[in-house]
C-alpha cells in the first residue's frame, strides 16, 4: 500500500430500503476518506444512517430488502461494490472487520470463546487447528483476558469481557480497517473507558485504521482523529477534530454541541435541537435538516446545498458554512 | 505485533488437550446430575445391550415353535410365557429389541435429515424458497401420517427397509417445521450477522451457528419421534406392510396377540411393556441431553 491512495474512500454512495411501506432512503450520497492509521468518528441521531453505512462497507446491506443504488467503496484502491460474494468473504474478517453493538448478542452461545476466535483465523489463515487455537490465546491474552478462559462459553463472562472477546475476533486477523458500530454503547460508563482504552492500545499497536460509530461527542474527543457528522443519509460536516470542534459550521453540528449539558452552568433543562429527524421515506426537498434549522432561509428549502470546503479537509453541506452562523 | 510474537514460544498442544476433555467432561459430569436422564440412559443401554448380544441372551431361539407350550402362564422355563405358537415370549421380546430400536432410531434419523434439511433451508433462505419448500411439506402434512407411510411401504413393497423409509418420510414434516421455527428465530441474533462480518460460508452459518443453537426443540421432537416410529412401523406390520412374520417386532407382537387378550393378558403386556419402557427411556434422555449439551443452562 502506498500513503496516496486513502485506505478507504467512500464515494457517492447511496442506499436505499424498498419495503411495502415506501421505499427508505438511508443512505444518500455519503462520500468519506480514511487514511491508513486514521480513526474517523462517524457520529449521528438514532436512524441517521450510520450502521448501514458501515454496513454497506461490509456489503452485509440485508438484500432484499436493502440494496446499494450507486456510488463507488474503493478500499485499498479497489471497488467493493461490485465484488462477488466470494471475494468479499475473504475480504470480510481479513482486511476489514467489525464490532458490534450489544456484545451480549453477538457471540454465539454454545460455542466456546476459544472456538470463536478461532474460527476467524482458520477461515482466512491455513494454519492447523491447534496453531489456530495458540493464536486465538495470545490474543485473548492480548485483550486481558487470562489464557484458562478459552474453554468457557460466552455466558460466563461480564459484558465488559464480552465485548473484549468480540474486539479479540475483529482484531486477531490483523485487519487494515476496523469498523466499531457503538462498541460501548451497551457497557456503563467505567468499563466504557477501559474498553475504549484497550480498543486504542490495540489499533495503535497493530496499525489498524478505525471507523467509529457513536452518538457520544465527548467518546469521539477522546480517541479521533477526524469527524464525520451524518444527519438523513448525508455527511453534513466532516474534518479533523479540533476543526470540527472548535470550529463548527453546519447548525446540526452545532445543534448537537449546543445539547450537551456544560459542567459550570447550573441548567434548569436540557437543550435538545427541535423537531425529529425527517421521516426517511419521505425526505424533506431541498436541505434535509431545514425543517428544523434556527437559520433556514428560502434558498434552503428549494434547493439542496452541495459540499462547502473550507479550512484543509474540513466541509460542510450548509449555503452559510463559509459565512459562519452567528 | 510484537506482543503477540512474544507469547509465540507457549506450549499450544497442552492447552488444546485440556480444552477438549473439560469440554467432554463438563456435558457428562452435568449428565450425572441429572438422575431421571441418568435412569433413561441405563434402561436405553440395557435394550442396546439385549439387542446386540441377543443370540447370547435369548433362552430360545425367536421362532422356535412349540405348540404343546402354547399360551403358557410365565413360568420358570417361560419368564414370560409363551404366545399362540408355543414361543418363547422373553426371547422375541430381546430379538425384537434389535428390530424396533432399528426402526425407531433410523426412521427418525431420515425424518430429522430430511425434514430438518429442508426446513433449515426454508427458512434461512426465506422469500420463494421458503415459499417452496414449505409448501410442499403442507401437502405432505395434509395426508395423514398413517396413511402416507401405507401408501409408500405399499409402492416400495414389505420389509424392515422400506417400513423405515415409509416411516421415516411420514415424519419428514413435523421436523422440516419444528426445525424451520427455531431456525428463524436463531438467524434473526447478531452473532449470525457476526459470523458472516468475519467472512463466513453459508453452510458453516447454518451447521455450526445456527443449527446447535436450534437443537433443543429438535432433540425433544426426536425422541418423542422414536416412539411415534416404532408406534407406526407396528402400525405396518400389523396391516402385513411392515415386518414380516416370524421376524419379531414388538409392535407386530402386540398386534398378534390382540386377538387372545381375554384369556392370555401376557401375551400383549410384555410387548407392550417393552415399548413403554424404551419409550420412557428415550424422553427421560432427550430431556436430560438437551439440559446438559445447551451451555446457557450450566449451574
Amino acid at each position: 500500500m502506498n500513503n496516496a491512495t486513502p485506505l478507504l474512500h467512500v464515494k457517492n454512495l447511496h442506499v436505499r430500503y424498498t419495503t411495502d411501506e415506501g421505499t427508505v432512503h438511508a443512505v444518500n450520497g455519503v462520500d468519506l476518506v480514511m487514511k491508513k492509521g486514521e480513526t474517523l468518528g462517524l457520529v449521528g441521531e438514532t436512524g441517521a444512517g450510520k450502521t448501514t453505512t458501515a454496513l454497506s462497507i461490509l456489503r452485509l446491506i440485508p438484500d432484499p430488502p436493502g440494496e446499494i443504488t450507486s456510488g463507488e467503496i474503493l478500499f485499498d484502491g479497489h471497488d467493493l461494490v461490485p465484488y462477488s460474494a466470494m471475494k468479499m468473504r475473504k475480504v470480510r474478517g481479513n482486511h476489514i472487520s467489525m464490532i458490534f453493538q450489544d456484545p451480549m448478542t453477538a457471540l454465539n452461545p454454545v460455542l466456546t470463546i476459544g472456538d470463536q476466535i478461532s474460527e476467524v483465523i482458520r477461515l482466512h489463515d491455513r494454519l492447523s487447528r491447534s496453531e489456530a487455537y495458540g493464536k486465538a490465546t495470545r490474543m485473548l491474552e492480548l485483550v486481558g483476558i487470562p489464557a484458562d478462559r478459552m474453554g468457557e462459553y460466552p455466558h460466563q463472562f461480564s459484558g465488559g469481557m464480552k465485548q473484549r472477546v468480540v474486539i479479540a475476533i475483529a482484531l486477531v486477523c490483523n485487519p487494515l480497517l476496523l469498523i466499531a458500530d457503538e462498541p460501548t454503547t451497551a457497557l456503563d460508563v467505567t468499563i466504557q473507558a477501559q474498553v475504549l482504552e484497550l480498543m486504542q492500545n490495540l489499533r495503535t499497536e497493530l496499525g489498524t485504521s478505525m471507523m467509529l460509530i457513536t452518538h457520544d461527542l465527548g467518546v469521539v474527543a477522546k480517541i479521533c482523529d477526524t469527524v464525520a457528522i451524518m444527519y438523513a443519509g448525508e455527511i453534513v460536516e466532516y474534518g479533523t477534530l479540533q476543526e470540527v470542534y472548535n470550529n463548527t459550521r453546519h447548525p446540526y453540528t452545532k445543534g448537537l454541541f449546543g445539547s450537551i449539558p456544560k459542567i459550570d452552568v447550573r441548567e434548569r433543562r436540557l437543550k435538545p435541537i427541535p423537531g425529529l429527524m425527517p421521516d426517511p421515506t419521505h425526505l424533506p426537498q431541498g436541505c434535509s435538516f431545514h425543517p428544523r434549522c434556527p437559520f433556514c432561509t428560502d434558498q434552503c428549502r428549494h434547493k439542496k446545498p452541495e459540499n462547502v470546503l473550507l479550512y484543509g479537509d474540513h466541509f460542510a453541506k450548509c449555503y452559510y458554512a463559509e459565512d459562519g452562523l452567528q | 505485533m510484537n506482543e503477540l510474537r512474544a507469547h509465540e514460544a507457549l506450549p499450544e498442544s497442552d492447552r488444546m488437550v485440556r480444552r477438549k476433555k473439560s469440554q467432554l467432561r463438563e456435558t457428562w459430569r452435568r449428565m450425572l446430575k441429572n438422575k431421571a436422564s441418568l435412569v433413561g440412559l441405563t434402561i436405553i443401554v440395557l435394550f442396546a445391550f439385549m439387542a446386540i448380544f441377543a443370540d447370547h441372551i435369548a433362552p430360545y431361539h425367536y421362532d422356535e415353535q412349540k405348540l404343546e407350550d402354547a399360551f403358557l402362564k410365565p413360568s420358570r422355563d417361560h419368564w414370560l410365557g409363551t404366545d399362540n405358537f408355543g414361543r418363547d415370549i422373553l426371547s422375541r421380546i430381546i430379538y425384537g429389541a434389535r428390530i424396533s430400536l432399528q426402526i425407531g432410531l433410523i426412521s427418525v434419523g431420515i425424518g430429522v435429515a430430511v425434514g430438518g434439511s429442508l426446513g433449515a433451508f426454508a427458512a434461512y433462505y426465506g422469500g420463494y424458497t421458503d415459499n417452496a419448500i414449505m409448501r410442499f411439506i403442507d401437502v405432505l402434512l395434509a395426508i395423514p401420517n398413517i396413511v402416507l407411510a401405507i401408501s409408500i411401504s405399499a409402492a416400495l413393497g414389505p420389509g424392515l427397509v422400506n417400513a423405515m423409509i415409509a416411516v421415516g418420510i411420514g415424519t419428514v414434516p413435523i421436523y422440516a417445521r419444528v426445525v424451520r421455527a427455531s431456525v428463524m428465530t436463531v438467524k434473526e441474533q447478531e452473532f449470525v450477522e457476526a459470523a458472516r462480518c468475519i467472512g463466513a460460508k453459508t453452510p458453516r452459518i447454518l451447521l455450526r451457528h445456527i443449527l446447535p443453537n436450534a437443537m433443543a426443540p429438535i432433540i425433544v421432537q426426536a425422541t418423542l419421534g422414536v416412539a411415534t416410529a416404532i408406534l407406526a412401523a407396528a402400525g405396518l406390520s400389523f396391516i402385513g406392510l411392515g415386518i414380516q412374520p416370524p421376524t419379531p417386532e414388538w409392535g407386530a407382537m402386540l398386534s398378534a396377540g390382540r386377538q387372545y387378550i381375554r384369556d392370555h393378558w401376557h401375551i400383549v403386556t410384555f410387548p407392550g411393556l417393552a415399548i413403554m419402557l424404551t419409550i420412557f427411556a428415550l424422553n427421560l434422555l432427550g430431556d436430560g441431553l438437551r439440559d446438559a449439551l445447551d451451555p446457557r443452562l450450566k449451574r
